[in-house]
């Protein structure tokens, strides 16, 4: 049972691959006619992704996400609304920390940023800038969730806080150091991945069903969207502080 | 061999530590305040366990394959040889990279479709919608505006403009196209754009963007090099609510001729 399952997973994490290697393979034979260099190296990186991909999806399926799901549900029911807030901004920080992506671009920008003498070039300035980056990320997906959490409640429209966080990011960012400003605005959506999306639309759509009037589609979703923002906001006020 | 074993271990203790608040906040939340033991303690913990061993060698082929492939595709693409010998390095023009944008909106547009997340949500919507909007109709809308957005991302690095002034008018054309759209979309279609962005795909766009800043003259990485995500998770939403206009433009016409 459980190995069939395992190979079915294996397979559908290849198919993940899939269309990138696809897509590479055409470019490199049709467009650039050469031979791929380090192919053998390429190649078992590829089998370790693949490998990876399969045990961490699985091992969510096995643990976080029905756990997530029926606790976003039942703390829905329960109807405390402070606990729920609570459980919101908890939620969205632990994942954004979790974020396999989250925590290799932070290591990438920190390395960009020691290269070009912002951070003292010694392995502990970039390692306290890297962890520095994704605490930001992390208590801005924390508190995206919470705001987005209170507007399911509250019943506002969707676009409300998305919006705001517009006019947010278009008044900050001409006063934000110029080298921050890249990294600033990839945040989100690194932040917003395998981890925190299924969680996060459990949430909403869980809340949105459980409270009437509300319509899991178009209240439930709309967590994620405000969840990739707001990082753009803290990480470019980070950016400030830190220069 | 003990070296990398060493190695690995020193990784899934950082893994461990990155976990951990995840696992704290569910299983304390779930103790604490819901006060309800764990259901199937063992599958848990064995799936926490997945999660771990997951992680650690997906971060090893990381470095392995997805970084290098990226920078690899970017150095390739903008090679003086490649650009061919009509080209004079210093004079280089933003036309001549033009295989640079259509290899960023091929990635996108591929991986975008394939996005399992995306099939999921695109069959729920034309559930919930009457079929008014397609399953397919929305992936490929999906795909279309990661597409769009990659090859405009790549245009920025290769020209070095500002990425607020595109990012703020991508805004402003969401800010305006949401007053006119199906209610009923609006949220899915702002999260259609985040949920593209997978722990594939960010890496590999980021180390392509990274390597053609550092490939082209005159971009630097940290200013130019970021910003491709912004770009893949914004456009999105624009395709996927100009879809749903025209879905809703079309879907009423044909229930006016039918009665």
């Amino acid at each position: 049972m459980i190995k069939r399952r395992f190979i079915k997973q294996l397979v559908s994490s290849f198919l993940d691959l899939a269309p990138i290697i696809v897509v590479v393979l055409i470019f490199q034979v049709l467009v650039i006619g050469k031979p791929i260099a380090d192919a053998d190296r390429l190649l078992i990186g590829l089998f370790f992704v693949v490998l990876g991909l399969c045990l961490f999806i699985q091992g969510l399926e096995l643990s976080l996400l029905p756990l997530g799901e029926t606790m976003a549900y039942d703390f829905a029911k329960k109807g405390n609304l402070f606990w729920l807030l609570a459980f919101a901004f908890c939620l969205g920080f632990s994942a954004a920390i979790a974020e396999p992506a989250l925590v290799t671009i932070a290591d990438k920008a920190a390395m960009s940023a020691s290269l070009k003498h912002l951070i003292e070039p010694t392995a502990m300035a970039s390692s306290r800038y890297a962890l520095g980056l994704r605490l930001t990320v992390a208590i801005s997906v924390g508190l995206a969730i919470l705001i987005g959490v209170l507007r399911i409640i509250k019943g506002w429209p969707v676009y409300y806080p998305v919006f705001c966080a517009y006019a947010g990011i278009a008044l900050i960012t001409p006063f934000a150091p110029k080298d921050i400003i890249g990294i600033a605005y990839d945040s989100g959506g690194i932040a917003t991945s395998t981890i925190t999306v299924p969680l996060v639309t459990a949430l909403g759509v869980g809340l949105a069903s459980a409270i009437k009037g509300r319509n899991p589609i178009s209240d439930g979703f709309g967590l994620v969207v405000f969840a990739s923002l707001m990082p753009m906001i803290f990480v470019m006020v980070y950016g400030m502080a830190y220069a | 061999m003990l070296e990398w074993l060493l190695h690995i271990l020193l990784k899934l203790q950082e893994v461990c530590t990155n976990i951990l608040p995840i696992v704290l906040v569910i299983v304390g939340f779930q103790c604490l305040v819901i006060r309800k033991a764990l259901a199937y303690p063992k599958k848990i913990i064995m799936g926490f366990i997945f999660v771990l061993v997951g992680i650690v060698f997906f971060l090893e082929g990381l470095e392995l394959a997805l970084f290098p492939l990226g920078t690899l595709m970017a150095f390739q693409l903008t090679a003086p040889e490649f650009l061919g010998a009509t080209v004079k390095l210093p004079l280089v023009v933003w036309q001549d990279y033009y295989w640079v944008y259509l290899f960023s909106a091929s990635l996108g547009f591929a991986t975008a479709l394939a996005e399992p997340t995306l099939l999921a949500i695109a069959i729920k919507v034309e559930h919930t919608s009457g079929g008014v909007i397609r399953a397919w109709g929305f992936r490929i809308s999906v795909a279309l505006g990661v597409a769009i957005g990659l090859a405009l991302g790549t245009f920025r690095i290769v020209t070095g403009m500002d990425l607020y002034g595109l990012i703020i008018l991508g805004y402003f054309i969401v800010i305006i196209q949401t007053l006119f759209a199906p209610k009923l979309i609006i949220a899915l279609a702002y999260d259609s754009g985040s949920i593209t962005t997978s722990m594939v795909t960010v890496p590999l766009v980021t180390s392509l963007g990274l390597g053609l800043a550092e490939a082209i003259p005159g971009r630097t990485p940290l200013i130019d090099g970021f910003g491709l995500i912004a770009f893949a998770s914004l456009y999105p939403i624009m395709t996927v609510l100009a879809y749903a206009q025209i879905a809703q433009w079309l879907g009423k016409r044909s229930l006016l001729s039918t009665t």
